[in-house]
């Protein structure tokens, strides 16, 4: 009898769940669980404080979901060793699991550089999990002062969700501009305007220089005073329970497209993999919940003596902040890199797309997003531009640009 | 299983689909009080050209992509039919950034809906459907 282990219980854990019983339905699957929930929803974390979810629609399957399918959960346990020769997965309290199978779906931990004075602060959060969470909630009152350190995806999703909640919010970023890491310096110029116009203030280009208890001292001189501090400085895979076997780790565990890592029978998955982006040919921590999933799915198909391949990754992000909506995905190069720019304007949208080679690498729609799907899969199904009317495509996605053949596939077949 | 398919050389581009799909899922009795004088916001909608129209709603794929990308766990799938939960969805359109079809767009409350074949409502069977002049979209089983 073989035996699934899953280490974690994330979306990439279930995606694996999922996977491996497609084909198996019969073999044990232990899932250890670090977090003694459920699987949630990650990234409705901000939507909870925001009050457009509640814990109980946060679940992100039923109830019943580990008894249907036939697993056991560890919670509140947490993998400290592997053994990979003897195939044994050890747990922080001595418990020694076998598998013959094992998936890696450990996610990744915010990430806290040193910073002098830090020890000094009372109420400081990370913004990650459930508990970050319901601890930040039962730290701010309505005359909270925040400060977030962190314009990153997390940083901004945290301070919109306790905007209607606090007294005033600032989020600092040693950057130069908001969400760096998705967005050029005109978008993020746009985003940081509406972010503004809905009352978070921003401290670019700056970072602290020291803390002292409810004070955060500048590298500019500024001085911010806050009750309740955010560190959402940037994340980290963990890939330690698998470099420490020998395994090769680079900024995330490595993956081929089948999910497999370096060491034999041992899988990896979601945001603690670094795999193959198609958008730019090399490997990249895409810490994603879709590509979560579908990495998870993958590894659990193959686990189970399936095959499958998962050759389709890309960065690919869907934001809103009060109202505006932003989409990205991608790769964008400079023109002394081959690429080129393409820009439409009008009233509150602003759309770029970045092609290289006959090829679109990467977009970012802000204003409009409308039917925003046809774009990511020019980049995924990496269709020749020439090969489409990609000019009509600028202005508005529409999937008349395609050939009559592949409409009559999309609209009077089955896909 | 029976899901909705596109003639497109026989659409008239009369937009008619789109009125018949918004009424159905109104919840209304009448037409003219669920329709008349305000933005509809209907599950199918005409893509045109000035050589090509034809109307674009949920494939109800066999591997759908939005499934595994809803960062809620909305959207489902039984018996086939996909399924969004607009109790659990937050709006995020992380399902519209995937589908390779265009086919989601949100509600009047940024909540998100699709194509559903009409088995939720009232009508039971596709609207857009029964309601086209000209069979440009049939509902009926194709070979996968
Ligand atoms: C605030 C926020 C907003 C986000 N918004 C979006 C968004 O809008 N769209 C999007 O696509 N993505 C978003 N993300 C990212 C998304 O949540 C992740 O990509 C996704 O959750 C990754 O899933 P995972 O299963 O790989 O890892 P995780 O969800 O991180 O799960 C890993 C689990 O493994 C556990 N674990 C780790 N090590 C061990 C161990 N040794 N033993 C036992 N258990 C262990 C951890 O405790 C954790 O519970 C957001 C993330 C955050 C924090
Ligand atoms: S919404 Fe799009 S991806 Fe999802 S089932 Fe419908 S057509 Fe497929
Ligand atoms: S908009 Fe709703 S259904 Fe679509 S991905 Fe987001 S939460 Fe899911």
């Amino acid at each position: 009898m073989a035996q699934y282990v899953i280490i974690g219980n994330g979306v990439a854990a279930i995606g694996c769940i999922e996977g491996i019983r497609k084909t198996d339905t019969q073999n044990t699957i232990i899932v250890i669980s670090e977090e003694p929930h459920p699987v949630y929803c990650r990234p409705l974390i901000s939507y909870y404080l925001e009050g457009k979810t509640d814990l109980e629609r946060m679940a992100y399957r039923s109830k019943d979901y580990y008894k249907e399918m036939n697993c056991e959960v560890i919670y509140g346990k947490k993998a400290v060793h592997i053994d990979a020769s003897a195939k044994q997965v050890v747990l922080d309290d001595d418990t020694v699991i076998s598998y013959d199978k094992l998936c890696l779906a450990t996610g990744s931990y915010s990430f806290v550089p040193p910073m002098k004075g830090l020890d000094t602060v009372e109420h400081k959060y990370s913004f990650m999990t459930l508990d970050d969470t319901l601890a930040l909630e039962s730290a701010i009152t309505k005359d909270s002062k925040i400060l977030i350190v962190g314009a990153g995806l997390i940083g901004l999703k945290c301070a919109e969700g306790l905007k209607d909640r606090v007294a005033g919010i600032t989020v600092c970023d040693l950057a130069n501009r908001v969400l760096s890491s998705i967005l050029d310096f005109d978008c993020a110029a746009m985003v940081q305007r509406h972010l503004e116009e809905n009352g978070i203030s921003f401290l670019l280009e700056d970072s602290v220089a020291s803390f002292d208890k409810n004070t955060a001292y500048m590298k500019s001189g500024k001085t911010v005073d806050f009750d309740v501090l955010v560190l959402a400085v940037g994340v980290r895979a963990n890939t330690a329970l698998l470099s420490e076997t020998g395994g090769e780790v680079n900024r995330g565990i490595l993956i081929n497209t089948k999910m497999e890592t370096s060491v034999s029978d041992i899988y990896a998955a979601g945001d603690c993999t670094e795999g193959e982006d198609i958008s730019c040919n090399d490997k990249r921590v895409l810490a994603l919940l879709p590509n979560a999933y579908m990495q998870g799915n993958c590894a659990g198909i193959n686990m189970a003596g399936g095959s499958c391949v998962f050759g389709k990754a890309i960065p690919m992000n869907s934001i809103g902040f009060f109202g505006l909506h932003i989409m990205t995905a991608g790769s964008y190069y400079p023109s002394d890199e081959g690429g080129e720019l393409y820009e439409e304007q009008s009233q509150g949208v602003l759309k770029r797309f970045f092609t290289r080679n006959g090829y679109l690498t990467g977009f970012i729609l802000i204003g409009d997003t409308s039917r925003a799907g046809i774009y990511t899969s020019l980049i995924r199904e990496r269709i020749p531009l020439d090969s489409i009317d990609f000019e009509t495509l600028k202005k508005t996605a529409t999937s008349t640009v395609f050939s009559s053949e592949k409409r009559k596939h999309f609209f009077g077949g089955v896909v | 299983m029976k899901r909705i398919y596109v003639n497109e050389e026989w659409c008239l581009g009369c937009h008619l689909c789109e009125y018949n799909c918004a009424f159905a899922n109104s919840g209304k009795k009448d037409m003219i009080t669920a329709l008349k004088g305000k933005p509809i916001y209907p599950r199918i909608h005409i893509e045109e050209n000035d050589k090509i129209c034809y109307a674009v709603s949920c494939r109800h794929c066999m591997d759908p992509i939005c499934i595994k990308s809803c960062i809620a766990g909305a959207i489902s799938k039984t018996d086939g039919v996909v399924h969004i939960d607009q109790y659990k969805c937050v709006g995020c359109l992380t399902c519209v950034l995937v589908c390779p079809y265009g086919a989601l767009a949100p509600n009047e409350n940024g909540i998100m809906q699709k194509c559903e074949l009409c088995l939720e409502n009232t009508c039971g069977e596709p609207a857009c459907v029964k309601g086209c002049p000209n069979n440009a979209i049939v509902y009926e089983e194709r070979s996968e």
